[in-house]
């Protein structure tokens, strides 16, 4: 890792304008993807701007909008959190899949969703359930934000504060994990509204993206054999020595069941 | 740039200047010579740089020495109280869960972590809260063992 | 007086309390004054010609010493790393072994082959600098897979070695058995049945959790260079710089192997890296340091296993097997490693006959280079390989045949009257109790209610399998004379000193090396036994030539039978000369002193004279036979043993398959296993458990995967699946003892067994799941991506 200017931002404001101050500075939350990067040089920030020290960043808030989580707040506070558990369960069992106990000691929501790692957990529950992710500047739809790899629809000098989260009447998340990195192979959250069914795909594609036509499925009947003849194209999914495209296309449709079932649990 | 930091260390205050770069596994070991920490890979994956921060278990190759300013550090070689062993410590010792014990430290403050969340976990429980721990020796069985019987539960079912 | 701790105890380890404290000490945990640290730059193709080096920007940053390369290596005359193992060609010519150079010499073979390194005051300091030398290559044509690379027009790798073959190897050789390969081809023709696979013996990185690394200090003023090396072997490691690499006199170089973070193969080799820091050190006469990142140890470590194999089975209408014949491409790697060659040659062949009486046994091995990282010796070394083909050819011939995979092998065991057995692959086996071992495996699995859970398991949606397999393999490596004919460049004894102090407390020096498998306790017990000192008063010294006086070190499972006798042989001089003191002292003959619980006895009297004040007389000669005998306490022996031991055991391994996604659970895993006397049970289920977890990885988990030209696809554990807690089960283990007559302990050895077994039980299990959906085949790992095609396969008929 190289060298940079170490800065513990006191608030948002604060972290903000060091953020839009300097053309090549990061922000830091729980460190758990940042670091390895910049361990392997992939990075070369030339400042760190610690968003630890930012109180207002941490904690879960619910009111009747849903679940208000702040940016900072590690996996392992979401997983924890009483209330939260049993107004929306499938978000803290989505907290609790995300690696190891030590990953969730100190990696972020605002951490996963800001990267938008086409393997990762929350992306696909900020989806699935159709979230807002708010920053230091504007809301934004989870539909609008999660862009492609690694890419998300954050614009320089922004930043995750909160992501609000609405109260689904079921919802479930199955994941199957990498064996190797133990991230999601293929992940499938479904959440039903009154609006309408949700269904998010983490894993299996370049980034987390939505399955209209299991949606249909489940609108008329939200049950696991409703999706029964349903199948999932193969084609720009992602294929590599873990599992083949064809493997993660037969994943999806076999996640996605059982994420009804959890949901109907 | 270099960043000052002061914090706990084992129960004692220190302080240190350390480069922003420089990681806390790299600060135990070489800035206080706390070499009971390991450093088992570059992906934050096997644990064997496992301390606590403020009582909480985490990879002290995957944060900066930077953010542990104000916080409290606790490696192996503050477990054992005035020459005793903690319970763990006894216990890999009296099972056998440890053989080259290069993952030892990492594996016992992570354990101990899981026995202040859940006083008395299943052999499931404890091995799924080993999933960030890596051992090549032992393939778990001793591990896992000691860290049930240190919980008080060895020979309850429990799994 | 043993203090309960003798022979047979399950003794907690003394050596547990430095690292549960976090009080060990690794090579990396050490930092010499003035120390400089060596970073390599290294190829980041697999094949090239190296045009131009330029350190001109890297030599100009700030901290750095100097930028050392190939030439530099040539122009100070360090040899390349040597082959310590000469295989030898169908056709009698020996195999190609072209240098290695520890810095390359103008052509990089391997991605992570070493090209320069960079030495400079700080890690980081050499690294920033190591990025900013300017290598200039040439990229070459490349190849990974050992079977590609015997096609017409591969790229060639060396020039000696034309169509990229080391060798072309036959066991047994017709030299020693002409009619080996007609009896063989004969038996095939007239079988009843022969049964045929092909398998992959996927390759493994073996991972020791400690990544290597070398801190090596040359004092220019007394000439003496000492390195501390993460080592199974340090003896080894200074036997080769002093003859081979650096040629210095030994008695320049100490090589010290402090608490090694495990071994599993990885560490016995010479390797470029600590030569490197050696002679850099000796150069710069500032003591220099290298520690390994996870991803070097993947480019950087000897790998394990890379096989492909043909294996064809005769069997006589009553299933009886007649014949045995095997083809083997094994991939070497880019260079011949130190046991490269002998790996999968004379670790393997003479194990071929597994637990049964085949009477016709032919194999060939062709060794090819490919453009990866060499490999070697990773535990059980050739065994494993050997073990996964027999057991699984006899289960599927079980399949085939209908039969039950324990009535099989049954009908066709060496039977316990038949010991010592000669096998036709030319192994003296020294004892074995195969059935018993079969019906305890059965026994604890509870194998008459497989139907029933079965059931329960398809009632849940899963498909249950279970297999079995049976080992044998060759521990305590080795008669060195039998080695010798066999190729190998070195004696294979082993070293011990006891020194008896003034006070009774005893030191024991060995040449053999501990790296979790608990020598500190397992021989403190031995000694304790032996002497009937208390075990706290004895200390086990090793991993340093400074103090032992030489060794082979520790690999395939040799330390307790070939250290462990070299000890028992010491402790017999120490006991002997006791007995003249004794004699002395009591003032009987040394005939009439009997010695028992640590007490020197005239026979049928009360006289005694305790170990330690005969220990004291030693030292304090004022009543003592000075004319007969020196004053002083301390014996070393040199033990060569006269016969390899052969531990055995039957596995059984019950998995559940979940074929929507393809995962494959383990459900249960009983390992019943014969090691012969046993020194410290805890000790030895310790040793059983990290074998099956090994073994058992390589089933389901790891495979080490390139790129057809040679791109390593699993450069660290975000692609390289080691098993974890929460992948692996709690095993049953369980074991019989048949003692071999070939040491004084009876003991065999238990380091590799797990490793060995594990693979084919595993692997028959998920077959035994599977074949009702028509599954037939499916190579290692069985990872749910490959399960799930295979079902796929059968379902549409492929
Ligand atoms: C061993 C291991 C296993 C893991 N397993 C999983 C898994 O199974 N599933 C999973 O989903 N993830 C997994 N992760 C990733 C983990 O969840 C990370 O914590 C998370 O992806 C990033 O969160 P962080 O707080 O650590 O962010 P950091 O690493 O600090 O930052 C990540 C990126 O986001 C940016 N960033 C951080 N906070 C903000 C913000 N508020 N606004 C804008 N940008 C921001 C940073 O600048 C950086 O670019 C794993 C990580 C490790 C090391
Ligand atoms: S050193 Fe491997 S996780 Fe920290
Ligand atoms: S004891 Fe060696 S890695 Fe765990």
């Amino acid at each position: 890792m190289r060298e940079f200017d170490y800065y513990r931002a006191g608030s948002v404001r604060d972290a903000a304008k060091r953020l839009a101050a300097s053309g090549n500075a990061m922000l830091l939350a729980g460190g758990m993807t940042l670091l390895p990067a910049l361990k392997m040089r992939l990075n070369e920030p030339s400042e760190l701007i610690d968003l630890g020290g930012i109180d207002e960043l941490k904690g879960v808030k619910l009111s009747r909008k849903g679940a208000h989580i702040g940016a900072t707040t590690t996996h392992v506070e979401v997983a924890g959190n009483v209330e939260l558990r049993a107004a929306i369960p499938v978000i803290s069992q989505a907290a609790e899949s995300i690696g190891d106990p030590q990953v969730r000691n100190r990696g972020t929501l605002g951490g996963s969703v800001a990267n938008n790692d086409p393997a990762a957990d929350y992306p696909a529950v900020a989806l699935g359930l159709g979230a807002t992710i708010i920053t230091n500047k504007r809301k934004i739809s989870a539909d609008s934000f999660f862009v492609g790899l690694f890419e998300t629809a954050l614009g320089t000098g922004e930043m995750v504060t909160e992501v609000l989260f609405p109260l689904p009447q079921r919802a479930g998340y199955a994941k199957f994990p990498n064996p190797a990195t133990r991230y999601a192979l293929v992940g499938v959250c479904v959440a039903q509204f009154k609006s309408g069914v949700r269904v998010a795909v983490t894993g299996a594609g370049p980034s987390v993206y939505r399955l209209e036509d299991f949606e249909e499925a489940l609108e008329g009947d939200f049950s696991s054999d409703a999706l029964d003849g349903l199948s999932v194209s193969a084609a720009n999914l992602n294929d590599d020595m873990h599992a083949s495209a064809e493997y993660r296309a037969h994943l999806v449709g076999v996640m996605a069941r059982r994420a009804v079932a959890m949901a109907l649990d | 740039m270099d960043v000052q930091v002061s914090f706990t260390l084992n129960g004692k205050m220190v302080s240190a200047a350390a480069g922003s770069a420089t990681l806390l596994v790299d600060l135990l070991r070489n800035r206080f010579g706390l070499t009971g920490t390991h450093v088992g890979c570059d992906t934050s994956q096997c644990g064997a740089c496992v301390v606590h921060v403020d009582g909480a278990s985490v990879k002290s190759c995957t944060m900066l020495a930077a953010q542990i300013d104000g916080c409290a550090v606790d490696t192996i070689e503050g477990l054992s109280g005035n020459g005793e062993l903690h319970p763990l410590q006894q216990a890999f010792h009296e099972h056998h869960a440890l053989q080259c014990g290069f993952c030892t430290p990492g594996m016992i403050m992570s354990a101990a972590d899981l026995l202040k969340r859940n006083p008395r976990p299943s052999e499931l429980e404890v091995r799924d809260w080993l999933e960030g721990n890596m051992c090549r020796c032992t393939g778990y069985h001793n591990i896992v063992k000691a860290v049930r019987a240190a919980a008080g539960v060895m020979g309850e079912e429990g799994s | 007086m043993s203090g309960g701790m003798g022979i047979g105890a399950a003794a907690p380890r003394s050596e547990d309390r430095r690292f549960i404290t976090g009080r060990g000490r690794y090579v990396d945990d050490i930092n010499l004054r003035s120390q400089q640290y060596a970073w390599f730059v290294r190829s980041p193709h697999p094949h090239a010609e190296v045009r131009s080096i330029d350190a001109g920007q890297a030599l100009e940053m700030p901290g750095v010493t100097a930028v050392l390369t190939g030439a530099d290596l040539e122009a100070d005359e360090v040899g390349s790393l040597p082959v310590a193992w000469g295989i030898t060609s169908v056709d009698g010519s020996p195999a190609v072994e072209p240098g290695f150079p520890a810095l390359a010499d103008g052509r990089v073979r391997y991605v992570g082959n070493p090209v320069a390194v960079v030495i400079a005051e700080t890690r980081a300091a050499a690294r920033d600098a190591a990025e900013a030398v300017n290598v200039h290559y040439e990229e070459l044509d490349s190849v990974s897979s050992a079977a590609a690379a015997m096609e017409e027009g591969a790229p060639q790798i060396h020039e000696a070695a034309e169509g990229n073959l080391c060798f072309n190897w036959e066991w047994l050789p017709s030299a020693m058995a002409p009619d080996a390969k007609a009896n063989t081809e004969k038996a095939l023709k007239e079988a009843a049945h022969v049964v045929s696979l092909e398998l992959v013996n996927n390759r493994l990185v073996p991972n020791a959790m400690e990544p290597r690394a070398s801190l090596a200090d040359f004092n220019p003023a007394t000439g003496q260079l000492t390195l501390y090396t993460t080592s199974q072997n340090p003896h080894v490691n200074r036997l080769l710089l002093c003859t081979a690499t650096l040629k210095m006199p030994e008695h320049k170089v100490r090589v010290v192997a402090p608490d090694v973070g495990g071994g599993f193969g990885s560490k016995i080799y010479h390797y470029a890296e600590e030569l490197v820091v050696c002679w850099a050190s000796r150069r710069l006469g500032v003591p220099v340091k290298w520690t390994a990142e996870r991803s070097e140890s993947f480019l950087g470590d000897a790998q394990g296993r890379d096989h492909l194999t043909r294996v064809e089975l005769a069997l006589d209408a009553e299933a009886r097997f007649t014949a045995l014949r095997v083809d083997t491409i094994a991939n070497l790697g880019s260079y011949v490693s130190t046991f490269g060659a002998a790996v999968p040659t004379v670790f393997y062949g003479p194990l071929l006959a597994g637990v049964y009486k085949t009477p016709n046994i032919y194999a060939t091995v062709k060794g090819v280079f490919t453009n990866t990282t060499p490999t070697d010796a990773y535990r059980g070394a050739g065994r494993p390989e050997a073990c996964y083909l027999i057991e699984r050819v006899v289960d599927e011939a079980a399949a085939q045949l209908g039969m039950d995979p324990a009535e099989i092998r049954r009908r066709n065991f060496i039977q316990p009257d038949e010991f010592p057995y000669q096998s036709p692959v030319g192994q003296l086996y020294d004892s074995g109790e195969f059935e018993g071992c079969l019906d305890l495996a059965m026994e604890i699995n509870g194998y008459a209610g497989f139907d029933e859970r079965r059931k329960q398991s398809e009632a849940r949606g899963r498909l249950r399998g279970r297999g079995m397999s049976f080992y044998i393999e060759a521990c305590g490596a080795a008669p060195s004379q039998a080695a010798g004919q066999l190729g190998a460049r070195a004696g294979l004894y082993e070293v011990a000193t006891v020194r008896v102090h003034p006070t009774g407390a005893v030191q024991v020096m060995t040449g053999t090396h501990s790296h979790g498998q608990s020598h500190e306790t397992t021989f403190a017990q031995i000694v304790s036994d032996r002497l009937g000192v208390d075990f706290a008063n004895v200390e086990i010294v090793h991993g340093d030539t400074g103090e032992v006086p030489f060794g082979m070190g520790t690999y395939a499972s040799r330390s307790l039978a070939v250290g462990g006798s070299a000890l028992v042989k010491a402790l017999d001089k120490v006991v002997e000369k006791g007995r003249k003191i004794a004699a002395h002292l009591l003032e009987a003959a040394a005939g009439d002193i009997e010695f028992s619980d640590g007490q020197f006895r005239v026979a049928g009297t009360d006289r005694q004279v305790a170990f330690g004040d005969v220990a004291l007389a030693a030292y304090v000669p004022h009543n003592y036979p000075l004319q007969e005998l020196e004053p002083g306490l301390e014996e070393t022996s040199f033990f060569d043993p006269e016969n390899f031991t052969f531990p055995s055991g039957c596995y059984i391994c019950e998995v559940e398959v979940d074929t929507e996604t393809g995962v494959v659970e383990i459900r249960d895993f009983v390992a019943a296993d014969d090691f012969g006397n046993i020194i410290n049970p805890m000790v030895v289920e310790g040793q059983v458990h990290g074998g099956l977890a090994q073994g058992i990885g390589q089933a389901l988990m790891e495979h080490c995967r390139y790129t057809p030209e040679g791109q390593l696809l699993t450069g660290s554990y975000m692609d390289y699946c080691m098993p974890r807690a929460d992948d692996l089960p709690s095993f049953k283990v369980a074991t019989r003892c048949t003692p071999t007559p070939f040491n004084p302990l009876g003991a065999k050895g238990c380091g590799e067994a797990g490793a060995i077994g594990a693979p084919p039980a595993v692997m028959n299990a998920v077959l035994d799941a599977l074949r009702p959906l028509g599954v037939k085949h499916i190579d290692m790992p069985a990872t749910p991506n490959a399960v799930w095609w295979a079902i796929e396969a059968a379902r549409s008929g492929e």
